[in-house]
């Protein structure tokens, strides 16, 4: 049995999970909280938000994500991957700035439009 | 002459302008000091954002993004890198001024029918809290370490101590770690973090960060960058236990140890506030002390997620377009006081107004201690309990909220109060 405190919504809700039972999970108040428990007990993963160069744009640095979570082991790799991007604005919300991170399946994606300087 | 002026592009300005659109009025517009609609969302870029309002976990700009776009396809008007200088109320009637200040348009007098206040809230500072000290470089509140960071994009250090457990010191205390930086230590006064626990476990626990609670900063040591950090427990008086001490070896210090609303504007114009909030005393529709100037989101009172910001601003927006709409606020038959008793230390709103049509009222508050099962109970002047509702655990980092059901309020006596009773497990 292994506690947890869920970290799916701002709820934080106390976890139990059973590892020798089929991981079930008690103490979630939803759905997400039960796959949230599963799989932190087995394949953590964990959404990365980060900012990557972006020149000529309105700012220096244009906020991005991984459009699905990402094996928590594979956050620091992949922020080395987001460093080697340079990007030229304009940049559209929700734009693949790389495709198939570290062969994750997910994508980096722009968390917003980079106009270009006015 | 404008319907309504917002002051503030930000989350809460950005929905209340929307709403007051949406409810009929034609002639908007919103003052927004920065070159960007959006307000401090644009720095928040980590995600989390939207789960009660979208039913998605968006990032700060993905979330002011929707509303941003909501916003375009109004006929509301924008003014940027317009600071807002002061309000004069009108009197009896007569339109209220907001003078404003920009580039283009120079000094202007703008006069409204009603105007929102969306100015949001600032940080506390090192000299706020008084830590003693040398006085090196390298000492930044967490959300100018956010601003830097993510938009400007400096990176503020590379070894880091972090005071106070609110949320962007937990969310940065990340964030620099991803960045390549060792924060060595979250030093937290109170026995509780006042973050939110999600935050707590992908934060800090993800990363192996120690949270040190009942332990503040009693030195900061450094010629010209700071170079030595003392921390020491703290006992229930939060005074420094001697021989508790530990020295960290650090090149920065980011504070994250409250916000404060921002109400010069609010005070400028001569409206009732509360100390217990340090924002405007309100009525249930949002409306303060003076007819046709509401105020919302984290000028109103600090709130943790941005999803009650928007419901807020939205009855204010609402608020704001009835009273246009009607020419006056509206009347009331009776008003009831709100009250903080045992274990709450603020209500918003402050009083509600009863009308001739019954409504129930939304009331948020906060507790000042951690509880692990209790009921939240509502008793009017009489002592007649009025309302109860049951609650797992509640927490000071963690805003609480109640709907006050209408009946119950049309035969209470006023004041009511709010208080916090533990459930024995």
């Amino acid at each position: 049995m292994k506690e947890l405190v869920c970290i799916v919504c701002p709820r934080g809700c106390r976890l139990t999970v059973d590892e020798d039972n089929g991981y079930a999970v008690t103490g979630n108040s939803c759905p997400r909280g039960a796959e949230y428990g599963r799989t932190e007990l087995q394949n953590p993963t964990r959404v990365l938000t980060t900012t990557v160069k972006v020149a000529g744009g309105m700012h220096r640095r244009l906020p991005v994500r991984t459009n699905r979570a990402i094996p928590k082991g594979l956050l620091l790799a992949a922020m080395e991957e987001a460093a080697k991007v340079s990007l030229t604005a304009p940049v559209e919300a929700g734009q693949v700035i790389i495709p198939d991170l570290l062969g994750t399946g997910a994508d980096l994606i722009a968390s917003r439009a980079m106009p270009v300087a006015p | 002459m404008y319907e309504l002026i917002v002051i503030g592009g930000g989350p809460a300005g950005l929905a209340a302008a929307c709403r007051a659109w949406d409810a009929g009025l034609r002639r908007i517009l919103v003052i927004e000091r920065d070159r960007e609609l959006g307000g401090i969302l644009n720095q928040c870029i980590h995600n989390g954002f939207g789960l009660q309002r979208f039913k998605e976990e968006l990032t700060g700009p993905e979330y002011a993004g929707r509303f941003i776009t909501m916003l375009q396809k109004t006929g509301v008007q924008v003014q940027l890198d317009t600071m807002a200088l002061q309000i004069v109320p009108g009197r009896d009637g007569a339109p209220h001024q907001v003078h404003a200040i920009n580039g283009q348009e120079g000094y202007q007098v703008l006069e409204t029918r009603a105007v929102i206040l969306a100015m949001g809230c600032r940080e506390r500072t090192r000299g706020a809290i008084s830590i003693p000290g040398e006085r090196p470089a390298g000492i930044f509140t967490a959300g100018a370490a956010q601003r830097y960071l993510n938009i400007e994009g400096y990176m503020v250090g590379r070894r880091v101590v972090i005071l106070g457990s609110g949320d962007i010191g937990l969310i940065m205390a990340r964030r620099m770690t991803l960045e390549g930086a060792k924060v060595l230590a979250c030093v937290e006064l109170m026995p509780y973090s006042s973050g939110l626990t999600r935050n707590i476990v992908q934060c800090l626990q993800d990363y192996d960060i120690p949270l040190y609670l009942s332990h503040t900063i009693t030195d900061i040591r450094g010629h010209n960058r700071v170079e030595q950090v003392t921390v020491s427990e703290v006992g229930p008086d939060r005074c420094p236990i001697p021989g508790t001490e530990m020295v960290f070896d650090c090149d920065t210090v980011l504070l994250s140890v409250g916000l404060i609303p921002e109400n010069e504007l609010t005070k400028g114009a001569g409206i009732a506030m509360d100390p217990r909030t340090s924002g405007a005393q309100v009525y249930e529709n949002m409306e303060t002390s003076i007819p046709g100037i509401f105020a919302c989101g984290n000028v109103l009172h600090v709130h943790d997620l941005v999803d009650y910001v928007s419901a807020e601003s939205e009855r204010a927006g609402a608020a704001a377009a009835a009273y246009v709409q009607a020419g006056q606020e509206e009347p009331a038959d009776h008003i009831i006081a709100l009250k903080n008793g045992e274990g709450v230390t603020y209500t918003v709103p402050q009083q509600i107004r009863l009308g001739t049509q019954a409504r129930t009222a939304e009331v948020f508050f906060r507790v000042n201690r951690v509880t692990k099962a209790a009921a939240i109970v509502v008793e009017d002047a009489d002592g007649k309990e009025t309302a109860r509702f049951k609650r797992g655990h509640l927490a000071p980092g963690e805003m609480e909220h109640i709907a006050l059901p209408a009946a119950a309020l049309q035969s209470a006596s006023s004041p009511l109060t709010i208080r916090i009773e533990e459930v024995p497990q």
